[in-house]
């Protein structure tokens, strides 16, 4: 049977626009697919990067008009590590799985040449997990929790005059692996009009360091417009408060000063309303798409290549990732052979060792012995031959004594035979 | 088949993986304005669906097709005395673009001509699988690539419509056959084409031997049943697989009714409406395919039968011949290809099929 597939104009041009003659219906479909995503929830996860003590905690709880147990950290971390922390939030029918990632003890050390290098490998460990989930054979993507991170604040000190180099340098590491959103923090301490010049003087050094900031989309006219005015206030300057505050007749987060009250939702106080609209409720989807789509990717491809595999041209291409798996897995199988028998060799030859050794001690236990048995012998001789001697001594004695016993009895013999004739004598 | 979704669980074994305690928000957050942003970024982006139509001859897939989507995306195969049937099975495919109020829906329908009309069909249903697979295969070759692109052109196969000839008795073989093969690759929709030609009462009996049959046979149509997540779900889509299979007429010439113009085939002895829920299951078919289930057959397509695809592949791919040639990934004598996941579609097909007979 032959297949032939007669596939008709599949490019974009000539792909023909049909008109409907009545109600279809799929307009539904923006719906249906909003849908499944609710059942499923959302994943949203923000790392905040700054100072102990710049207000990161506080800013959250006020972002997210809630509080989040959290203590407060020390001065005396000897290094940054980070705290990721998930919660659960409902707004609606909407579920939403929060990430806070904090980074403690940053800015605190004396030293801080290695202070981004903690944040940079929680970033790629995300990254690697997810990279695993995909790579898997038997894999399920759908219910994995993504804990990549979207979104980074960094909490630029309110110094008033330039950033830091700690800041460039962090931030210049961190640019092409998550999205930042530069804001100021306790921008209450800052004046207006230096407040105008340090944020100029912070973008041009953003800008002259070539590190790349988040840009907010403005491709799509629904949201270009908003995006567009929003960004020229970059970076935010912001205002974190949980406690309220009674103003005029409402009650409203802010600060008590004994000169006035910081209202934080008041846009000609401070940014925060900005940065919660830019955040949360304009671009929480397109953080998450860049994510996904640019710095996943990026790290992806890097990974791959790192890894060995490569995208051969399309005429000769194998099955390039399935292939180049198989022939590592066999050289790495090959390896294991290889320990394999070098390890058996190993042991057969200690065995040998230790053989030979064992026989030269048996060696020389025979040679032992028989030294031993000769030396016995020749003691056993020598006692033969003393024993020897003894008894022709013994029997020599023995005859020397048979004799002087003869002679003497002779002796007595004649001793008496000469008694006799003398008592015959006189008689 | 692993169900579709499990319950999305925040604690696995990953470094810095926390518990996730629930918060209460205190006033409004603004959190459920990414409902719309998803909206937003959808309707710039663009849907895609390819349906794919099978069945015999003369069965009337082309115009149930034009019916479906109130346009000429083909045009309707009348009787042309000069075309001959078709020797061989020849899959088209056809690709339009249709809009409704901003929605941009880029709808591919391929088609099967030829499909059952030689006198011997061993193996007809090859081709097709073989069409569908390497839809798979193209899409995974994109997604394995080291620099892949940002949106990656979707043509597998969402969901295929069956059409089953209206003898009034059974599934015949060649149904069978194919039903029991594509249900494990692709989602497949088994409909009663041609119905006006049944009476109510026939229809009923036809349906319910058919239903038999399916379940007899282990054959799981959509919506499967192991994929309703909760029970919401399942209500809904236990009427749905009540009705299963539809019987559809299709037609794509207005007639005036009661002063209404209406989609109708016009005999002696009366207009059969297609759009009347008394005269036929077109409505449903239809609210079925793209006012409420479009977006699951595309989710179900990519998280299920893609995958098992992808498994099949990554494992065996060392023993599989490169070429658009290779059909079936693991050729059985006379059976569905047999992996782990699908025998436990099976089993519980089985044990379904097996409380529903207790009922």
């Amino acid at each position: 049977m032959v297949i032939s597939i007669f596939k008709g104009k599949n490019s974009n041009e000539e792909l023909r626009n049909l008109s409907l003659s009545g109600h279809v219906g799929f307009d539904s479909l923006p719906d249906q697919l909003v849908n499944k995503s609710t059942s499923q929830g959302f994943c949203f996860n923000i790392l905040c990067v700054g100072e102990t003590g710049i207000g990161k905690s506080t800013l959250m709880d006020t972002l997210f008009n809630t509080k989040f147990e959290s203590d407060p950290a020390t001065h005396n971390e000897p290094g940054v590590r980070l705290k990721a922390r998930s919660y659960e939030l409902q707004e609606s029918n909407v579920r939403l799985k929060l990430t806070i990632v904090d980074t403690v003890g940053f800015g605190d050390q004396i030293n801080k040449d290695d202070s981004y290098r903690p944040i940079v490998e929680y970033i790629d460990a995300q990254f690697e997990a997810y990279l695993q989930e995909e790579l898997k054979i038997r894999r399920s993507l759908f219910s994995y929790h993504d804990s990549r991170v979207h979104a980074c604040l960094y909490f630029i000190a309110p110094t008033g005059h330039s950033l830091k180099s700690l800041d460039l340098v962090t931030m210049k590491k961190l640019d092409s692996k998550v999205n930042i959103i530069p804001i100021i923090a306790k921008a209450d301490t800052i004046a207006k009009n230096e407040l105008h010049k340090f944020k100029s003087k912070i973008m041009s050094e953003l800008v002259s360091n070539g590190v790349q900031i988040y840009q907010f989309p403005t491709d799509e006219e629904t949201v270009a417009e908003i995006n567009a005015t929003m960004s020229v206030h970059l970076p935010f300057a912001v205002v974190g408060s949980t406690e309220e505050v009674k103003i005029g007749n409402k009650m409203a987060k802010a600060r008590q000063y004994p000169w006035g009250v910081v209202q934080v939702e008041n846009e000609s106080h401070c940014d925060f309303v900005k940065l919660r609209e830019m955040l949360i409720r304009v671009n929480m989807e397109d953080l998450r798409e860049q994510t996904h789509t640019r710095h996943y990717e990026l790290y992806r491809r890097c990974k791959l290549e790192e890894m060995g595999f490569e995208d051969t041209d399309p005429d000769s291409k194998p099955f390039s990732l399935q292939e180049t798996y198989e022939a590592k897995r066999n050289e790495f199988l090959g390896e294991l052979q290889k320990k394999e028998e070098e390890m058996r060799q190993m042991f057969v030859m200690r065995v040998k060792e230790k053989e030979a050794e064992l026989k030269e001690a048996e060696k020389e236990l025979h040679e032992k012995f028989d030294l031993l048995k000769r030396t016995h012998q020749e003691e056993k001789k020598k006692v033969e031959d003393k024993k020897k001697e003894l008894e022709e001594e013994v029997s020599n004695f023995q005859k020397k004594k048979a004799a002087a016993q003869l002679l003497q009895s002779q002796a007595q013999q004649s001793g008496a035979q000469q008694t006799k004739k003398d008592k015959d004598k006189k008689k | 088949m692993e169900p579709m979704r499990q319950s999305p669980s925040p604690c696995s074994s990953r470094p810095s993986s926390p518990r996730t305690l629930p918060c209460e928000t205190l006033g409004y957050v603004g959190i459920d304005a990414v409902l719309d942003q998803l909206k937003i970024k959808a309707m710039k982006m663009g849907f895609e669906f390819n349906i794919m139509v099978v069945g015999q001859s003369g069965l009337g897939k082309s115009t149930m097709v034009n019916t479906l989507f109130k346009s000429k995306i083909w045009k309707s195969t009348a009787l042309d005395l000069e075309t001959p049937i078709p020797q061989t099975l020849k899959l088209q495919a056809v690709t339009h673009i249709i809009e409704e109020k901003g929605v941009k829906l880029k709808l591919t329908v391929t088609d099967t001509p030829g499909f059952g009309d030689q006198i011997n069909n061993d193996k007809c249903w090859d081709p097709i699988l073989g069409y569908i697979n390497q839809q798979y295969e193209q899409y995974l070759q994109e997604e394995i690539l080291i620099t892949r692109q940002r949106h990656i052109p979707d043509t597998r196969v969402h969901c295929c419509v069956y059409f089953v000839p209206p003898t009034g008795h059974c599934l015949r073989p060649l149904d069978i056959e194919f039903l029991q093969r594509l249900s494990q690759t692709v989602n497949v929709v088994p409909v009663i084409a041609r119905a006006d030609s049944l009476t109510i009462e026939e229809r009923e009996s036809f349906r319910r031997r058919i239903q038999h049959n399916l379940r007899t046979h282990c054959i799981e149509v959509y919506p499967q049943k192991c994929f309703d997540e909760d029970i919401n779900d399942r209500i809904l889509n236990s009427k749905i697989r009540d009705r299963i299979p539809f019987a559809v007429v299709g037609a794509d010439r207005e007639h005036l009714v009661n002063g209404r113009c209406v989609l109708g085939r016009k005999t002696k002895w009366g207009i059969v409406e297609v759009e009347n829920l008394a005269h036929c299951e077109f409505p449903l078919l239809r609210d079925l395919l793209i006012r409420s289930h479009l977006q699951d057959l595309k989710d179900v397509t990519h998280n299920v039968h893609y995958e098992n695809y992808r498994v099949c592949r990554l494992n065996e791919s060392h023993q599989l011949p490169r070429g658009p040639g290779w059909v079936n990934l693991t050729p059985t004598p006379g059976g569905p290809p047999a992996t782990p996941q699908t025998s436990k579609l099976r089993q519980q097909a089985q044990d379904d099929s097996e409380d529903d007979e207790e009922c």
